[in-house]
């Protein structure tokens, strides 16, 4: 290898960077672990919680080609007996009823912004004329 | 040497062959599917008119709207209030899933120089016909636009990527572009006024249509229009499915001269109307 020593030095320099970023929220107390609020009285959602925390992207497409273009409009009934329309404003937002204190809580702190908001109407607040984009 | 140039010119006879006779399938199967053969090798993207199956369709009586001024706007209102569509100023970026206009714009194939005062005078109730077999969806790249089991031309918002295919292929008009943001508004004034939170909006950048109130028909009930005329006049608009015999709509179509906008294209348009 030419330049052996240069490229290690290099490598240090850019790990100690990459890292004192991890470093430097583990060691000050600013990483805060996201408390996304669930609903109060329930128990169960449709699926149980680690599918829904990983999933539940998935689930809501899977909801869309059903309903959409399978026509499969059947609700669903979660263990503790609540009838759940397949749609996320007229279903999940019905028991999870503010957009802010549940799904953002996760999504700002992941920085991923899905686009569902484009076009789905969260409960309550959205109406405020805003341009999208 | 001689054996490579033989096989050379055997593989490139093959291909030619092939190359004319794949488009050739492909079209015969096209030509097919427009007298509503059984799914073929498209399977189930739509390009197939239902030969059984359901296929819900509408009739709709002119005389009773245009004997009840201001009917059509009232069916017009509740569609645009539930599925939220946005009313931009400019007539140009119109969005429209149920409409009004005279009858040689609704008819072309229909009118001539000299028709009677009640035809002039006439505005007729337009939407998307829903075709059998409908152009919009062969022209659609994302399969955004595609034919239900219901035999609804249906719209999956998220797919749509706003190329406007689908506006060109369709000779109706049923189509509208969102050319501007339909959550924005214009000196204050919101394009959707009172937003219905039981359906979305939509973005920026896509199309839209009527979509047959399939969320409702599932359930049993007529497509929300249809109720509205039915509130103003009795049998004004009748909702059904055209495949079955016994169904009121079927019964109204054997008893009464009916015609379809526009039906030398072969689109074969799902709604009926009674002058
Ligand atoms: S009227 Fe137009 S949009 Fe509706 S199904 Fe026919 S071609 Fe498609
Ligand atoms: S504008 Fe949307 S619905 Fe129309 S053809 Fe393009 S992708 Fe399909």
């Amino acid at each position: 290898m030419y330049d052996k020593g240069k490229v290690l030095i290099g490598l240090a320099i850019f790990l100690v960077l990459a890292l004192s970023v991890v470093g430097y929220n583990m060691t000050t107390g600013d990483h805060k672990k996201p408390e996304p609020e669930k609903p109060k009285g329930y128990t169960a959602c449709v699926k149980d919680t680690d599918y829904m925390r990983s999933s539940h992207m998935v689930l809501l497409n899977e909801w869309r080609d059903e309903v959409i273009r399978e026509g499969k409009r059947g609700k669903i009934t979660t263990a503790q007996g609540i009838v759940v329309e397949k749609s996320l404003q007229n279903g999940c937002m019905h028991c999870h009823t503010s957009k802010e204190k549940f799904c953002d809580t996760c999504h700002v702190y992941a920085s991923v912004q899905p686009y569902c908001w484009d076009c789905h109407l969260a409960p309550v607040e959205p109406t405020d004329g805003k341009e999208a984009q | 040497m001689d054996n490579r140039r033989r096989k050379f010119l055997k593989l490139a006879g093959l291909t030619a062959a092939a190359g004319v006779a794949v488009p050739m399938l492909g079209s015969r199967a096209q030509a097919v599917s427009g007298h509503g053969a059984a799914p073929a090798a498209h399977g189930n993207d739509g390009h197939e008119a239902a030969p059984t199956g359901v296929r819900q369709g509408l009739v709709i009586d002119s005389g009773k709207f245009h004997d009840n001024p201001g009917l059509a706007e009232k069916c017009q209102k509740v569609c645009h209030d539930y599925h939220n569509v946005p009313k931009f100023p400019n007539s140009k970026d119109e969005i429209k899933w149920i409409w009004t206009d005279k009858f040689p714009n609704v008819f072309p194939d229909h009118s001539h120089y000299k028709k009677d005062a009640r035809l002039s005078a006439m505005n007729i109730l337009a939407l998307c016909n829903h075709c059998d077999n409908p152009p919009c969806v062969r022209a659609c790249p994302t399969g955004a636009t595609f034919k239900n089991s219901d035999g609804v031309v249906m719209m999956d918002f998220h797919r749509c990527i706003g190329c406007r295919f689908c506006m060109a292929a369709c000779p109706y008009g049923a189509r509208s572009f969102n050319w501007r943001s339909p959550r924005g508004s214009e000196n204050g004034k919101p394009f959707i006024k009172n937003y219905n939170q039981e359906f979305p909006s939509r973005m920026r950048g896509v199309v839209e249509k009527c979509s047959l109130c399939s969320w409702r028909t599932k359930q049993g009930k007529d497509p929300l229009c249809v109720e509205e005329a039915n509130k103003g006049v009795e049998g004004a608009m009748v909702f059904g499915d055209l495949n079955d015999p016994h169904s009121e709509i079927s019964q109204i179509l054997r008893q009464r001269f009916t015609i379809q906008r526009k039906p030398s294209l072969g689109t074969k348009p799902s709604i009926f109307y009674i002058i």
